[in-house]
């Protein structure tokens, strides 16, 4: 027998929502936080000048176009080496095989990848890319680790984005006589495109977020680069730099600011894409 | 038809990429590493607190003993987890259960979005804003320490687990809620008692993804724990993460002090392996219970 009188289900209810409700505001809060007091801090900084000169004598101070260059060629090579292949990979594993051991084991490969930590990436690519193939620390061996890096999520949502294509539109496009690869490029990735964009466009907010991996594979020079075999500073490392070697610099909330904004605009593309795609399949 | 054939000959070549680069790294990690701890001993490398790479006037011999960062990675993960998946299974009943879809529609993004910005960023607003707080009103030191990165971590974690546990909730059938509610049971009574013992193994996985995240995590935790080698005793000691000792020594690191620090990637690979073979497990289980 309970001495303590019960709480009446509907109060406890009452008392349950409630709490849930101001956790929810308090994770809704912290985002705004963040990306409020870093546009707050920073936007006035960010200048013409800024963002169309490179840093001045040490790095603290001047702008940052060596790093938005570097950025969007490290991040770029790698997203552009990696689409097609994760694309392909998602090809393969729905249209071109039926499930087995060998879809088990890509599967597991792609799984595996995706749950490696940044910081194994940047090791590996360190010693492969730098070291045994003698690329050292440069653009060219960063693109490369952050291509094997997003694979397994431009897989993920290829495969997920093919697979939403009606079976029907498939059989049509037999019943007139295409061939499979016809059919594949005509009808599928037609469809699925929107959907398939959305998980490359994802793939490009996050390594462009990426600092671990470009840090001991791109290195941290911070001179405008003239090939994909110089080392160049991304923004999120000139970021972390500027912060851990100065504190918060009004140029670091400068450029904490430019790459927040490149993230938020690259997760809005992304959902409106997926929005598209949702209602093209329906 | 003959190029339909190689074309799909290709596409196999390409669809084994994820394998053979998984399969490389493995062996590049594991030919680096394990002989190292096989020449320290297994012992001595993960069982002695002492981390003195670089040989020096005082320290003749090197020591290389992860024993600390071990200890340290597990902590700050503990602590990560408490903070990620008290938020995050607040998040995920409250989308799910108590939430009009409309406004379900637009908070489910702004929870995604948290997954989006830049780990240095998390990092950075832990040292501008947290550690000056937990300083100020905790004392210990300038404020990196377990706690900053527990707070900073489970926040990181939590667009993982919550999307997961929201997908896990959303699963239940519909019949379930149903069954509960015409039984006289309150949303509060039919969310404890049917949806979350459903959800319960989808859940798990999420958490343990999650876990997966918060001890990879190699920037912030860098940014906002301190650092220092040594076994933290209270949550106001910084602490130095096996991610953190790879990152912050690797770039100027003499041969044997490299092999080292792949000793230690390995030993984070392993951990996170066995975590991720957890979580499959548990998602698998949930699959083939779901179909039966």
């Amino acid at each position: 027998m309970k001495i303590l009188p019960r709480i009446p289900p509907v109060v406890a209810q009452r008392l349950a929502v409630t709490g849930l409700w101001t956790l929810t505001a308090v994770v809704l809060a912290t985002l705004g936080l963040i990306i409020l007091f870093i546009l707050w801090r920073g936007l006035p900084h960010v200048t013409w000048g800024f963002l169309t000169s490179g840093p001045g004598g040490i790095d603290e101070e001047g702008g940052i176009l060596p790093m938005i260059v570097g950025t969007a060629l490290v991040a770029g090579i790698g997203v552009l080496v990696a689409a097609p292949i994760g694309v392909g990979t998602a090809i393969y594993l729905t249209e071109y095989t039926r499930e087995g051991r060998l879809t088990a084991l890509i599967r597991f490969g792609a799984d595996c990848l995706a749950g490696i930590p940044s910081i194994i990436f940047g090791m590996f690519g360190f010693a492969f890319f730098g070291i045994t193939l003698h690329m050292g620390y440069s653009i060219l061996s960063g693109a490369l680790t952050l291509a094997l890096m997003v694979l397994p999520t431009i897989v993920r949502t290829s495969e997920e984005a093919i697979r939403a294509v009606p079976r029907s539109y498939r059989d049509v496009s037999f019943g007139l006589g295409s061939s499979r690869w016809q059919m594949v490029t005509h009808v599928v990735l037609r469809c699925a495109l929107p959907g398939i964009a959305t998980g490359v466009v994802l793939s490009l907010g996050r390594a462009i977020s990426e600092t671990a991996v470009v840090m001991l594979t791109s290195g941290s020079s911070i001179g405008m680069p003239h090939s994909v075999f110089d080392s160049v500073r991304t923004l999120a490392l000139h970021f972390y730099t500027i912060a851990q070697e100065f504190g918060p610099t009004p140029q670091a909330y400068a450029t904490a600011a430019v790459l927040i904004l490149s993230v938020l605009l690259i997760n809005i593309t992304a959902y409106y894409l997926m929005r598209r795609f949702v209602t093209r399949v329906r | 038809m003959r190029q339909d054939k190689i074309i799909r000959v290709l596409l196999t070549a390409v669809a084994l990429t994820a394998i053979a680069g998984l399969a490389l790294i493995t062996i590049f990690l594991f030919a680096e590493g394990v002989p190292f701890i096989w020449k320290t001993g297994a012992r001595e490398f993960f069982l002695s607190d002492d981390w003195k790479p670089t040989v020096s006037e005082h320290n003749p011999v090197p020591h290389f003993g992860i024993l600390a960062m071990i200890v340290g990675s597990l902590e700050v993960t503990a602590g990560a987890m408490i903070v990620g998946v008290t938020l995050s299974m607040a998040c995920a009943i409250v989308l799910t259960q108590f939430c009009p879809a409309r406004l379900a529609a637009v908070l489910k993004p702004a929870i995604e979005l948290l997954a989006g910005i830049p780990s240095v960023v998390y990092g950075f607003m832990g040292v501008v804003t947290l550690a000056p707080f937990i300083s100020e009103h905790f004392g210990g030191g300038n404020g990196q320490c377990v706690l900053a990165a527990s707070i900073v971590l489970g926040v990181m974690a939590l667009p993982t687990i919550t999307s997961i546990s929201v997908d896990a909730l959303q699963a239940v059938p519909r019949s379930y809620f149903e069954g509960a509610v015409a039984m006289g049971a309150t949303r509060w009574q039919t969310t404890t008692m049917v949806m979350l013992r459903a959800a319960r193994s989808g859940i798990v996985a999420a958490i343990i993804l999650g876990m997966g995240r918060a001890i990879g995590e190699t920037m912030a935790v860098i940014m906002i724990a301190g650092n220092s080698i040594m076994i933290p005793h209270s949550l106001l000691d910084p602490v130095r993460t096996l991610t953190a000792n790879i990152a912050l020594e690797i770039g100027d690191a003499a041969p044997q002090h490299r092999e080292a620090l792949f000793a230690t990637g390995v030993t984070l690979f392993v951990i996170i392996m066995v975590l991720n073979s957890i979580a499959l497990v548990v998602s698998r289980r949930r699959a083939g219970s779901a179909a039966s």
